[in-house]
Formats: structure tokens, sequence, C-alpha cells
């Protein structure tokens, strides 16, 4: 009886299957934790300077506002525009993938991605739960430096946003978080065709700065330019989320805006599997 | 005499090796070029947005403003030429033990971590530099130009080189204690990030004056290049004050030279080679 008990297979059902499923989620979100706390204190110091820039742009925006006699540039006023440059480093506390593709690449280029062809675990599922992981680790270390640094700068916010707004908001850093990993995935997904990528990321990551309106609010910019921006899915990543928490994107535009960055992100959710579908059948690892 | 010959010589060799090492891998250094080409493009693309809105910042007018940007990259641009992968390399010599071979050779030990390295594709920008300068220099109003304001200039484009450099090669050193750092070489960038926007914004608030004192007369990084794009752009008898601050950059970088170069050699005393 016992033994006929332990002969049968376990329950395939798909219960089973997605209780497995969680539990090696589970697993992965559990080791990336562990591996990450290592090194905390460098990341809050490291965080705590990432506003150092901010401090210059501060000091470059006013002498701006006061040079032009204007009280609104682009539709923002001094105020406004330092409040922008703190709230797009909390979209990009979402939407940056530090080394994710760079990753990827070097797992293809050295052959370690070959674990994951044996191995039934599904890589941009392993490397989504790690980045995730990544992400808590980050926002538990990084809320410090993070709330000092808005409570010090507290008088530059016109105050909260309604409801509506913050939960707009807080749907665009979601959505921008998922939009990052599987843009910058894709991205790296490349290195089956490239092997070498770096100096594609480079390039990547200087238009990104631009054109995601980490530099400045893509407002200023003159019409034929921002049309160009708006069919790009770069913006989303730091500009339309703290341009929402402003109240600059409201009503209809709003509910388009999500509606664009929801669809984006389907796009590159299809793009990174069928990449890595082609790149499975191209990709020939030798040896051990 | 002699030594002079020889550390030329070096120096020569040391070069002409980068170069080739460069051109063996010649789409990467087509692509480094042109990256960096085009952050400061993008850079200068930021400051003509915003002077749209305005016709000058702090006294600066766009043109001027563009003379300040070029200023900017022929310094950065020299600096991670010769120095930049050097003092990049030195922490990883540290941690790697490679120092020892370096400390070996019968030449000046920091001349060698120094400049063994030459990264050829930082160049681009200097090139780019020159063609913003002769696009902005022409635009600026009553702004005549001389021999003397141009080798001036030249002269303190030099000594902001030196003085980043001396900058860094402290920080570097401080590897040597460290056994590695990274962070710090993270601090560097933010440091200078302060040296790249005119120091009159700084002006007008208890924390702006104090940033302005403390980023040019402790770490005299500010200095760097608003002296030199300030004796290209500005009218040459405006005030007195241009004058005393260039002296003080004189001062400023032979001070940091003279610092960077005790730090370093105070950092090697500690130094406990890693490999052997």
């Amino acid at each position: 009886m016992a033994a006929s008990r332990l002969d049968a297979p376990p329950p395939r059902d798909a219960f089973g299957t997605l209780a497995a499923a969680l539990q090696t989620w589970w697993t992965v979100l559990r080791i990336c934790l562990a591996e990450r706390l290592v090194y905390r204190g460098d990341f809050a110091l490291g965080t705590l300077m990432r506003f150092l820039p901010i401090v210059t742009q501060v000091f470059l925006w006013t002498a701006v506002y006061k040079a032009s006699g204007q009280r609104l540039i682009g539709g923002y006023d001094n105020r406004e525009m330092v409040a922008y440059y703190l709230l797009t480093m909390v979209a990009r506390a979402f939407s940056s993938m530090p080394g994710l593709a760079s990753g990827i690449a070097r797992q293809v280029r050295e052959g370690e991605i070959k674990k994951f062809l044996i191995q039934p675990v599904d890589l941009l599922g392993f490397l989504l739960a790690a980045r995730v992981a990544h992400k808590l680790v980050y926002y538990a270390v990084a809320i410090g430096p993070f709330a000092l640094a808005f409570y010090l700068c507290r008088d530059y916010f016109p105050g909260w946003p309604p409801p509506a707004a913050l939960a707009a908001f807080a749907l665009s850093l979601a959505l921008g978080f998922a939009l990052g990993f599987f843009l910058e995935a894709s991205m790296g997904l490349a290195a089956f065709w490239f092997l070498e990528v770096s100096s594609l990321l480079f390039v990547y990551m200087l238009f990104n700065f631009f054109c995601s309106g980490h530099m400045f609010p893509l407002d200023i910019l003159p019409d034929w330019a921002r049309t160009l921006v708006d069919c790009l899915p770069l913006k989303y990543f730091a500009y339309f989320p703290a341009a929402v928490f402003l109240g600059k994107v409201h009503g209809a535009e709003l509910a388009r805006g999500l509606a664009m960055q929801a669809a984006w992100l389907a796009a590159f959710v299809v793009v990174s599997r069928l990449l890595l579908n082609a790149g499975y059948r191209r990709y020939s690892g030798y040896g051990g | 005499m002699d030594r002079l010959a020889t550390y030329v010589g070096v120096f020569l060799a040391f070069a002409r090796n980068s170069l080739i090492r460069d051109m063996t891998f010649r789409t990467n250094f087509v692509i480094e070029t042109f990256s960096s080409i085009t952050w400061m493009v993008m850079n200068l693309g930021f400051y003509a947005l915003v002077y749209n809105y305005t016709s000058n910042i702090e006294g600066w007018s766009k043109h001027q403003f563009f003379v300040f940007i070029a200023t900017t990259m022929f310094v950065n641009s020299l600096v991670q030429t010769f120095f930049m992968p050097n003092m990049e390399e030195l922490s990883e010599l540290v941690r790697t033990g490679g120092l020892d071979f370096a400390l070996l050779k019968p030449i000046d030990a920091q001349f060698l971590v120094s400049l063994q390295r030459v990264n050829w594709s930082s160049m681009g920008n200097f090139f780019v530099a020159l063609g913003l300068l002769a696009f902005a220099l022409p635009r600026i109003e009553g702004l005549e130009l001389s021999w003397t304001r141009c080798l001036l200039y030249a002269f303190f484009v030099l000594c902001g080189v030196l003085l980043l450099y001396s900058v860094m090669i402290a920080l570097a050193a401080t590897s040597i204690w460290l056994g590695r750092n990274q962070s710090l070489y993270d601090f560097w960038f933010y440091i200078t990030n302060f040296s790249r926007y005119p120091r009159e914004i700084y002006g007008g608030s208890v924390a702006g004056d104090s940033l302005r004192l403390v980023f040019t007369f402790v770490v005299p990084v500010l200095v760097v290049i608003n002296v030199p794009a300030g004796i290209m752009a500005k009218p040459l008898d405006a005030d007195n004050s241009g004058r005393q601050l260039a002296g003080f950059a004189l001062v400023a970088t032979l001070a940091s030279l003279a610092l960077g170069r005790w730090v370093f050699h105070r950092a090697l005393r500690s130094y406990r080679s890693a490999s052997s």
C-alpha cells in the first residue's frame, strides 16, 4: 500500500502546478532578498548621493526663473519645477532596471543561459521575480533617504493631489516598473544576435535620459519634438508619473496616457517572449 | 633635461600603444566617440531649450553660456582621455596587487599609474567643443578676441584639467587604504557636477553661498570651468574680481597638485601587496 503510493506520480492538476510555480517564485524572491540586503549600507549612501544633482538643478532653475521674469515655464512654476525633478526620482526608482539588459547579454555571451534551457525555470519569470525582490529591498532601504529628501523639500510641493490622481500616479508607477522590465529585457535579449550590446545599451541610456523627461519636463519641448517624444514609450519612465502627480495630465488625457502605457507594456511582453523563443532556437551552447 | 626626455618618450609610447589598442577595436571606438558626443549634444539641447524662455542666466547670455559648455567639454574630454581610465584602473591595481609592478619600475610611480593608458575615443568631444567655440564666439556681442585671451584661456583650461586630476588621484589613492572604493568614485562624479554650472547661480541664499564657498575654497572645483569660461566669454575689464579669481585658480591648482601627490605618497606607505 505504502509502496504503491510512493510509486504513484505526483498530482499534476492545475492547482498543484500553480502551487509549484508559486513555490519557485517564493524561493527565488527569498534568495534575492538575502543577496541584496548584504549591501544595504552602500545602498542607502548611494541613494542619498543620487539627490545631489537635484541640488544644482534647484539653483539653475531658480536662476532661470529669476532671469526670465516669467512665472510659468512650460506650465510649471519654480516650485513645481523642483517638485518635478524630485518626482522623477520616484518614477525612476520604479522604472529603471540597472544591470538587467547587460546581465542577460552576459548570460547569453558566457553560455550561462544554458541552465534555463534544461531547468524547469522560465528565464523571464526568474528575472522578474529577482527584479521584484531587488526593488523591494531597494525601497525598504531607500525609503529613508527619499523621505528625508522629500521632507526637506516639502515646501516645493503644492500639496497632496486628489485621491484619483494619486491612484493614477501609483498605477503608472507600477506599469512603469513592468514596462521598464520588459523593454530592458528585450534589449538584453538582442544579445542572441549581436553578442556585445553594451554600446547599444549606452546609447539607449542616453536617449532614455533625455526623452523620458528625467533631464527636464517634456512640456518645455517645442511642439514638433514633443510630438516625436510622445510616440515613444520612454516618457512613462519619468515624465508621465511626475506630471500626473502634479496634476498636469488629467481627465481624458490621463485615461488615454494610462491606456497607452498599458498597451506599450503588452507589446513589450509579447516582444520579449518572441525574442526569447527565437533566441533559444538560434542559440548554440558549447562545453559545460 | 635627460629625465624630461625620458618621460616624454615613455608617455609617447603609452599614447601610441593606446592608439593601437583603440584601433584594434575600431567599431567600439566609433561608437564610444559617437555616444560621448551624443551626450554633450543633449546637454547643449537642454540649455538651448532653457534659453527659449530667458535671454540670460545670472549674466550669461545664450552664446556666452555655449562658451561655458564648450569649456566643460574641453576640460572633461582631456580629463577623460588622459586620466580617467588610469584612475579607474588604480583601484583595480590595488585590489589585484598589480601595483607592485608599477612600483618596481625605474620611473615615478605617480606618473606611471596616472598616464599609462590614453583613452583616445574621449577626444571626440574636444573637437566638438572647438566647433561650438567657433560657433558661439562671433555671436557674443562686443567681444573682441585677442591672443592674450586665447592663451590665457588655454592656460586655465589646462589648470582646470590638472585641478580635477589632483582631486581624482587623491580620491583614487584612498582605495589603497580601503582596499577598494566604488562609492567614492561616484562621489567624485557628484562633486564635479557642481563645477558644471556658472558659480553665479549659487548666490543669494545661505545654502547657495555656503556651497559656493566650500566648492571654491575647500574643494576648488568651482573654478575649474568658471575661470577659463569667464576669461573667454566675459569682457575683460568688467571688474577686478575675475582677475582675483583667476589668480586664486592658479594658486589652487598648484596647491591641489602638491596635495594630490602628497596624499598618493602617503597612501603608498600603507600599501600591502595583495598577491605576493
